[in-house]
């Protein structure tokens, strides 16, 4: 029986390492024993099959699930999902979800007195069209306090989540700005080995995308795992 | 280098993730009318004991296609019903036991971990091509107990003593 093609495991590098000290919480988390290197079977070379359905047509608009339009700086996010091979990924779901222009998220675990905005729950979702390319509406996020070390504060940052494919393709990032000066200080970011593996979850500002009269543009392109060339290869 | 995109944790404030439909709080809309659910719960913890309020469980039925998502809440307890898997081809000819995908996101994790639940009392375990290559005396971190009838037990350990088996796929 032929199979589905089996996806390429990331170089050394790439992903944060699971202990990273200056991030507190990866101290009692992190697994200490080694991971089981597994081949990929047919569990995890298949995933959902999203449905139109799936997705409402105001859902990628975070500025229009409300009443009133949210306060603070309206922005377009907007780009492209690829895989290693330069592959767009079709009809996949991306979800988005941040805080508020204040650095408030709607969560009851989010202790920042920075105000709640009644317009703006934080959180999208969209299907990439068939070029992979997806589209949200949003705010600004602002940047908050952490408890990880005195006088910690979180870059400004857009949450994403994608699946891709199947399960071996499944990421969960984060979207920074261009220009923060709290990337350097931040650990979560700094986790990432590789400096141009940081330099790719910064968004780029785009005066294309930049809508007149309305709302500045950032593209923010992702790159999953690809299929091997053949089955018994790499 | 490749040019794929790094992971970051998921943080601590998904939650209006899990709102969404249609991974929805469970019990899971079974794909397949008239399937046979089962119920898994347990209670996720860390390397100092404590339990984990914040994971985010996303459990993958093999064949259906079908995502859940089980978040963990202040006891560090998380529930999810979904249809109950069956065996499924391996690879070179053999058979995978019936089992779930189990992807763990949260904060403290910088990528997501990747575990398997199968089930205790289940025959085809023994010759299961994937448990075969955990040592032995750890497979029983990734087999969930009887808890009643359709209804297992699968406790985690991120940490330490009786950590949980997490898989590199």
């Amino acid at each position: 029986m032929t199979g589905p093609l089996p996806v390429r495991r990331p170089p050394p590098g790439v992903h944060p390492p699971l202990h990273y000290a200056p991030y507190r919480a990866t101290e009692v988390r992190h697994p200490r024993e080694r991971l089981v290197i597994v081949p990929q079977t047919l569990t995890e070379l298949t995933g959902p099959v999203f449905g139109h359905d799936a997705v409402r047509p105001l859902d990628h608009d975070l500025t229009r699930q409300h009443r009133g339009e949210p306060l603070g700086e309206r922005i377009i996010i907007e780009g492209q999902v690829r895989d290693e091979d330069g592959r767009p990924v079709p009809n996949t779901l991306v979800e988005v979800w941040q805080a508020n222009a204040a650095g408030r998220y709607l969560h009851k675990g989010d202790r920042h007195g920075a105000p709640l905005d009644p317009n703006f729950s934080g959180a999208g979702r969209a299907l990439t069209d068939a070029t992979g390319r997806y589209r949200f509406v949003t705010i600004r996020p602002g940047a908050y306090p952490w408890q990880n070390h005195p006088n910690a504060w979180r870059p400004a940052h857009v949450h994403f989540s994608l699946f891709g494919e199947c399960f071996a393709t499944r990421l969960v990032t984060q979207m920074y700005f261009p220009g923060d000066p709290l990337l350097a200080l931040d650990p979560i970011y700094n986790s990432i080995p590789d400096e141009r593996g940081r330099q790719r979850l910064i968004a780029a500002f785009d005066l294309g995308l930049t809508e007149p009269e309305h709302a500045l543009g950032f593209r923010f392109d992702l790159v999953l795992r690809g299929r091997q060339s053949t089955p018994m290869t790499g | 280098m490749s040019d794929l995109t790094p992971s970051q944790t998921v943080g601590p404030f998904f939650a209006v993730l899990v709102d969404f439909p249609p991974h929805g709080p469970t019990p899971a809309q079974p794909a397949t009318a008239g399937a046979p659910l089962v119920t898994i719960w347990g209670i996720v913890r860390d390397g100092a004991g404590d339990p984990v309020p914040d994971a985010l469980l996303e459990p993958w039925h093999p064949g259906l296609g079908e995502v859940v998502r089980a978040p963990t809440g202040d006891t560090g307890r998380f529930e999810f019903t979904a249809p109950r898997p069956g065996p499924t081809p391996g690879p070179g000819g053999t058979t995978q036991a019936p089992h779930f995908a189990l992807g763990v996101l949260a904060r403290g994790l910088l990528h997501r971990l990747v575990t398997r639940i199968y089930f205790d009392g289940e025959p085809r375990n023994a010759a299961d091509p994937i448990l075969a290559l955990v040592p032995e005396g750890r497979r029983g971190t990734l087999v969930a107990t009887a808890d009643g009838s359709d209804r297992y037990r699968f406790d985690m350990v991120l940490q330490g003593r009786n950590e949980t088996v997490f898989l590199d796929v």
